[in-house]
């Protein structure tokens, strides 16, 4: 999405990100939606769950209801002011698509999601928001419930459990995936039976997911 | 997913239930004579396990399937289910169905943003829509109220016809 240069009257606010840190990062608006942006693509071809960047659609959310207010004092049938809108609406559209597609992994893959939230370590970050975890537990409840009642109660003893190794959907981790170096990498290991690479930054693979997810986590790749 | 549903089969699960009850008492008898010493059962008993497996495996498969094609049917027709496909759900999947609406509304209320919208990128503010039911006014953000009736034709913010077009009283005309 290009930013015209009329974004800067409404762009213009200093929005705070990276909330996880301890000193507090300023970050222009414009540079948010950039980030958002890469986390919405990266989601979006991943097949995992990525971590979530709850701070980042909660940032841009303010900004957008800012903008929409400082909208209402713009003339109507003004161009700009509908062309304004418009990027508020593309903004929307990432915000809603990004979300979206967050959802849907957990509720496809809910068991597993919530298998690895529980052997988390304290340390480790958690993959997903609050509000996140509670929907996934309640969405697997939900559905455990309609599973019981319906079929499992009914059953002999011995079969009123589900085998969780054996009937639980998985994100296939060795998906390929398109993806761009954003910083040098050297002597990766892509598949054991060969040779480490180098990546370049800047050069476009195709590769298995698997391989390069710790890179994409910690920001040296991102998913095309 | 074309919004339809079939009616959920009630009588079939209940026969292959009961099909899994036999198989499952005669296992048991088995395996109480094999106990005592009698030899020779125990390819049958593997054989009524793995039916045993097969039959809990459909079923759940089942359950599954129209799960999936009922939260389908939220994200197109919203909280309200048609009457004509409310009907084919089974009591316990209307109570799954009110379940899963509440969840995402509270999620959605959280987060702040209605993910049933804006489904696809937007290309423009507004777009060229026409009427296809008797609808009544339609009041717009800044006010406007716009009359909607059968067969007629509007330029509507997209934003706010979205739903409609979903339900099918809009057509967006390209």
């Amino acid at each position: 999405m290009a930013q015209s240069e009329g974004d800067d009257f409404l762009l213009s606010g200093e929005a705070t990100g990276g909330g996880d840190s301890e000193e507090e990062i300023e970050v222009t608006a414009a540079e948010v939606l950039v980030q958002l942006e890469d986390a919405w693509l990266n989601e979006k071809f991943a097949p995992e769950l990525l971590e979530n960047k709850a701070d980042l659609v909660e940032c841009m959310l303010d900004q957008i209801k800012e903008m929409a207010k400082n909208l209402k004092k713009v003339k109507k049938g003004d161009v700009v002011a509908s062309l304004h809108k418009l990027e508020i609406d593309r903004i929307r559209y990432v915000l809603s698509s990004y979300t979206r597609t967050r959802i849907e992994k957990i509720e496809k893959h809910v068991v597993h999601v919530l298998e690895q939230e529980a052997a988390r370590e304290e340390s480790e970050p958690s993959r997903l928001s609050p509000e996140e975890l509670q929907y996934a537990k309640e969405y697997a409840d939900n559905m455990e419930g309609l599973f019981k009642s319906l079929a499992l109660q009914h059953m002999p003893a011995n079969m009123q459990n589900i085998d969780r190794k054996k009937a639980v959907p998985r994100p296939n981790m060795d998906k390929y995936v398109f993806m761009k170096v954003l910083e040098n990498q050297e002597q990766v290991m892509i598949d054991p039976e060969e040779d480490p690479i180098d990546l370049e930054s800047g050069a476009q693979h195709i590769m298995r997911y698997s391989a390069i997810a710790p890179l994409l986590s910690n920001g040296s790749v991102s998913l095309l | 997913m074309d919004g339809t549903l079939p009616p959920y089969n009630e009588d079939l699960v209940r026969q292959v239930l009961e099909e899994m009850k036999i198989l499952f008492e005669q296992n048991q008898k088995e395996v109480a004579l094999t106990v005592d010493g009698e030899t020779g059962l125990f390819s049958g008993v593997h054989l009524r396990h793995a039916s045993l497996e097969r039959n809990k495996r459909c079923l759940l498969s089942y359950i599954y399937n129209r799960m999936l094609r009922i939260k389908g049917l939220r994200w197109e027709f919203g909280t309200v289910l048609p009457e004509d496909i409310k009907y084919n759900l089974c009591e316990q999947e209307i109570q799954w169905f009110t379940k899963y609406n509440k969840s995402l509304a509270t999620y959605m209320r959280t987060v702040g943003l209605d993910l049933t919208q804006d489904m696809k990128p937007p290309k423009s503010l507004y777009i060229e829509v026409r009427c296809l039911e008797d609808y009544g006014e339609f009041e717009t953000e800044d006010g406007t109220v716009v009359l909607l009736k059968k067969n007629s034709q509007h330029f509507l913010p997209r934003s706010h016809c979205e739903h409609l077009i979903r339900q099918g009283i809009l057509e967006h005309i390209l």
